[in-house]
């Protein structure tokens, strides 16, 4: 009680509390080591956390399929894919518009290549589509021009949705400068919400995309479609608007003859009868998807559920386990190879020990390039090293060995790029194991091998860790030596991600590929932890 | 420097402990036990002669370069249960000796026999030597126990053997407690006990210890070299001891070799090292020593005469010199030099000396003075009640027994 009193009471030649006079001096400490690691962090930041975190976003994102069909997606959330249907007119019209628009921003064949990592043929589908869609609802536009030919006049839909403001301005518009945008007039919204938004959509895409203007364009069919749909809904009251040719139209499109969408579609491509499809666009709707996973993991997203894909067509587990076990092959080989070395360079003395020292940094000073090649003229059918073994009769000539463009190549190139890797943590923890260990262990009674056995590579596993830790995690994410060497047999799953990025693009995939090595990767971290423990790992003595 | 007697009684309890556990060492504990018989003194009498030599180095030499040699021509004779030490300033070759004999060097030239055996024909885990290191060399991933317990394991022991005898070696030094701890745990003094009993719970019979105290303060090393000491005699071990330190050269060993530069300058009994150095190195290296340059004039029987440089006469015993007119350096101990006229042999020769400084060291005053030219000439005197207290400045008398004064090589 006494001591606390008297430690409260501890204050500094100025007055201060010492304690807060301590922080203060290590606050300002702690500030001044900050400002030192800012420039890394902020790089760090930048080129590292930033594209990881946007890797684990785009492998799971989805938002294209609601951006660009959006009335699609919400009309067709009541459409039940396992009643083996194609959707209601309903749908057809809201996809009728959506594409209308799409095509408009060219919007539509995006969205086909990305259903198309879903189900083939989509691409197609969409693109046959986009090329006809303008001509659906085109009997909407006869039959409104056959009751009343100003319906064909632009001005005639200019006065009826146009804000009279807007009106004014467009009018007074010499074509020099920015156009006025488009405003909707006020109320027409309620009335005819579909006519509306469809006009609205129309005008801004001749404003912004044909930089033209709607006083001078004829609607597109859609818009009389809409119409149509518009004074055909129930309890539709048009006097607000006070258009007389607005209440004739009322009364005459009674008489209309429906033009079915869904019919439109089908002539165009038979494929949109297809519930498949349809069941891949609803399967695909949410802004969030777990498709790209299933596939990286050979198993696809359909419209039933989850199923592993065809047999033939697996790649990715085939592929991953194949990148597991061959970095684990190449890490083991270079403990093997890179073991006795670094033995050798702790033991000689300093002058050969250096000699060997830049024996084993000399790869790392030509370029890596140069060396994957260098490995291609070694290995090849008519290369040195069968040349060699035909040479000295070890094998026959037709029976030259296939040690490049497959899994023996990636191999023996990888070892021998990310020796150094493994060799300079064992040296450096080699070197801190004093020699007289092994001699006390001998005079103790120990031959070499219980000596070598049970007190020096103890020792040195410290250095075994760091190297295969190192070692593991570069080749595991190696790209440009497999791409070289390893042929199809001996590629990596991160020759499959490139391929994503740049030959094929699926960025999703690609980045649902890397967050899963990202998540072994930091699983087989975890584990050696457990195992091992990493304050077990030293990279230098 | 007496000491711990070693009683028989004790001796032969120990017999029977130790052959309990290894029956093949009862013959050598009957030997130890027949040379109880022969102490004397509270030191052992061992001659070379009489016992067959144990560990012998014959005329070895060592290079490692094929220039220089390391070990120039080194013989030695080490009977069964010696407690030798070699001392020496630093790059004398004393580690280069140990470590032929642990066989982890091979002598260039020369023998070095074990028990009879010319070493090289036994590989070194099966000398059965144990070893303590300058570093201690203690396993770092073992604990205690377990580095205790490998050289157990080694030998192929069961489990509880192994068991009683870790916790009777870690009894032994007093660190009953501490098997479970890791070597990194333990202080330097504690980190010592556990690399001797390591040494030592195989029971070797030749047991090697490099400057093993080195590192360690001045109150923990005096406590662990009367342990040492104790535990070798006790177990009736032979042990060779590197030092630096001539203390505890002189307090633990039964003989100790003077190395210099890869030869042993004199091989003796502390006592015999102290008071009768052979050479001027060795009188100069062991304990503080005031010396003097001249020339023999004359030489009666075990008396000479020394002129010094100075011109003044001086009576001293010839040990290295053998014709009047060889150069010389004598050599007198501080505590034997005698500044009271009547103590001194009446025709004795003295010399004139200048008090420049006296110091007051509690048990004994120190005083230097000016004798013959030089300025460091140090007298030890006990602090007795009727002792002389000398004041600087005073002009004063010295001389010595003849004995006392070692005439010796130039
Ligand atoms: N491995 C070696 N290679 C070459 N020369 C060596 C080697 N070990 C020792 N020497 C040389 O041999 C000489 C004797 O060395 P040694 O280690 O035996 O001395 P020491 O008496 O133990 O010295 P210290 O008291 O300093 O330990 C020294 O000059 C040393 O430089
Ligand atoms: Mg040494």
């Amino acid at each position: 009680m006494t001591d606390a009193t008297a430690q409260d009471a501890m204050i500094t030649a100025d007055g201060t509390p010492l304690k807060v006079s301590l922080n203060r001096a290590l606050r300002r400490e702690k500030l001044r080591a900050l400002m030192l690691i800012a420039p890394l962090l902020i790089f760090i930041l930048v080129s590292f956390i930033f594209p990881i975190g946007d890797m684990l976003i785009r492998s799971v994102q989805n938002g294209m399929v609601s951006q660009v069909i959006p009335r699609t997606v919400t009309t067709l959330e009541d459409w039940d894919h396992t009643s083996g249907e194609t959707p209601s007119e309903e749908v057809f019209q809201a996809l009728t518009r959506d594409f209308m628009i799409a095509v408009e921003r060219k919007d539509h064949t995006r969205l086909g290549t990305r259903l198309n990592y879903e189900r083939t043929g989509m691409s197609s589908l969409f693109r046959k589509t986009g090329r006809r869609v303008d001509d659906l609802g085109e009997g909407y536009t006869d039959q409104f021009g056959d009751l009343d030919p100003a319906w064909e006049e632009p001005m005639t839909w200019v006065t009826l949705m146009g804000h009279p403001d807007w009106i004014a301005a467009q009018a007074a518009w010499d074509g020099e400068g920015a156009e006025p945008s488009f405003r909707l007039r006020d109320g027409v919204a309620d009335v005819l919400p579909r006519t509306a938004e469809m006009y609205a959509a129309f005008a801004q895409v001749v404003q912004v995309e044909d930089e033209d203007s709607p006083t001078e364009e004829e609607p597109w069919h859609i818009v009389y479609a809409s119409l149509y749909e518009d004074l055909q809904a129930d309890g539709v009251d048009v006097t607000s608007l006070s258009a007389p040719i607005l209440t004739a139209a009322l009364e005459g499109s009674a008489a209309f003859e429906t033009q079915s969408m869904r019919d439109g579609f089908i002539e165009i491509e038979e494929d949109w009868a297809d519930p498949e499809v349809w069941g891949t666009i609803q399967a695909f709707s949410s802004p969030v998807t777990a498709g790209y996973f299933l596939k990286a993991v050979d198993l696809s997203l359909t419209p039933d559920g989850v199923e592993p894909v065809a047999d033939n067509l697996t790649i990715y587990v085939e592929l991953f386990w194949r990148t597991m076990w061959m970095s684990m092959t190449i890490t083991f080989s270079c403990i093997l190879l890179g073991y006795p070395i670094a033995w050798l360079m702790a033991n000689l003395p300093d002058r050969s020990a250096n000699l060997i020292m830049i024996l084993v940094l000399l790869p790392f000073w030509t370029s890596l390039l140069v060396r994957t090649s260098a490995w291609k003229v070694l290995l090849q059918r008519q290369g040195v090293v069968n040349d060699t073994l035909v040479a000295i009769g070890l094998i026959g000539d037709d029976g030259r060995l296939a040690l490049i463009n497959n899994v023996t190549g990636t191999i023996i190139a990888m070892t021998h790029i990310l020796l150094p890797f493994m060799i300079l943590p064992l040296y450096s923890v080699m070197k801190g194991i004093p020699p007289s260990y092994l001699r006390a262990a001998k005079s103790l009674g120990a031959t070499n091998v219980t000596a070598f056995r049970r007190v020096y590579f103890p020792q040195s596993v410290p250095g075994i860790g760091a190297g295969s830790i190192l070692v593991f995690i570069l080749s595991i994410g190696y790209y440009i030596t497999p791409e070289i060497v390893g042929g199809t047999k001996g590629v990596f799953i991160s020759n499959r991600i490139a391929y994503f990025i740049s030959d094929s693009p699926n960025w999703g995939l690609a980045a649902a590929l890397g967050t899963i090595l990202l998540v072994v990767v930091l699983a087989l971290y975890w584990a050696y932890d457990k195992v091992v423990g990493i304050d077990n790992v030293k990279l230098g003595g | 420097m007496n000491r711990p007697k070693t009683s028989c009684e004790t001796k032969t309890v120990l017999i029977f402990r130790l052959a309990c556990v290894r029956p093949g060492r009862f013959s050598l504990i009957i030997k130890g036990a027949a040379k109880c018989a022969t102490i004397d003194g509270g030191r052992r009498l061992v001659s070379t002669s009489e016992a067959q030599a144990f560990v012998e180095f014959d005329r070895v030499q060592k290079s490692y370069d094929g220039e220089t040699l390391v070990v120039k021509d080194l013989n030695l004779s080490m009977p069964k249960g010696e407690f030798l030490t070699m001392l020496g300033p630093s790059g004398s070759g004393k580690t280069t000796c140990l470590m032929m004999l642990a066989g982890f060097e091979t002598a260039t030239n020369g023998d070095i026999r074990l028990d009879g055996q010319p070493i090289n024909n036994i590989p070194p885990h099966k000398r059965g030597i144990g070893m303590v290191f300058q570093n201690y060399a203690l396993f770092p991933h073992m604990t205690v126990a377990e580095n205790l317990s490998f050289p157990l394991e080694v030998r192929k022991m069961g489990r509880s053997d192994r068991e009683a005898k870790i916790k009777h070696a870690l009894d032994m030094v007093q660190m009953g407690d501490f098997g479970g701890r890791r070597p990194s745990q333990l202080s330097g003094g504690q980190q010592q006990r556990i690399a001797l009993a390591r040494a030592l719970v195989f029971e070797p019979e030749l047991v090697l210890m490099d400057e093993p105290l080195g590192a360690l303060d001045k109150q923990l090393r005096e406590t662990l070299q009367f342990e040492i000491t104790r535990l070798a005699h006790d177990l009736g071990i032979t042990v060779v001891y590197v030092t630096h330190d001539q203390t505890e050269a002189l307090t633990m060993s039964d003989r100790v070799a003077v190395f210099e530069a890869g030869r042993i300058q004199q091989l003796a009994p502390p006592d015999e090292l102290y008071e009768a150095p052979i050479n001027s190195f060795v009188a100069q290296f062991i304990g503080e020593n005031n010396t003097l340059e001249g020339v023999v004039t004359a030489i009666q029987g075990d008396q000479c005469t020394v002129t010094l440089d100075s011109g003044d006469i001086i009576d001293a015993r010839p040990v290295n010199v053998s014709a009047v007119g060889d150069r010389t350096k004598v050599s007198i101990r501080p505590e034997r030099v005698e500044f009271n006229r009547e103590r001194l042999h009446a025709d004795a020769h003295t010399l004139k000396a200048e008090v420049l400084e006296f110091i007051y060291m509690g048990d004994i005053f120190r005083t230097r003075l000016r004798v013959a030219g030089s300025d460091d000439f140090v007298v030890k005197t006990r602090n007795a009640p009727d002792q002389r207290r000398l004041k600087p400045g005073e002009q004063i008398e010295i001389g010595w027994l003849p004995e006392d004064c070692r005439a010796l090589d130039a």
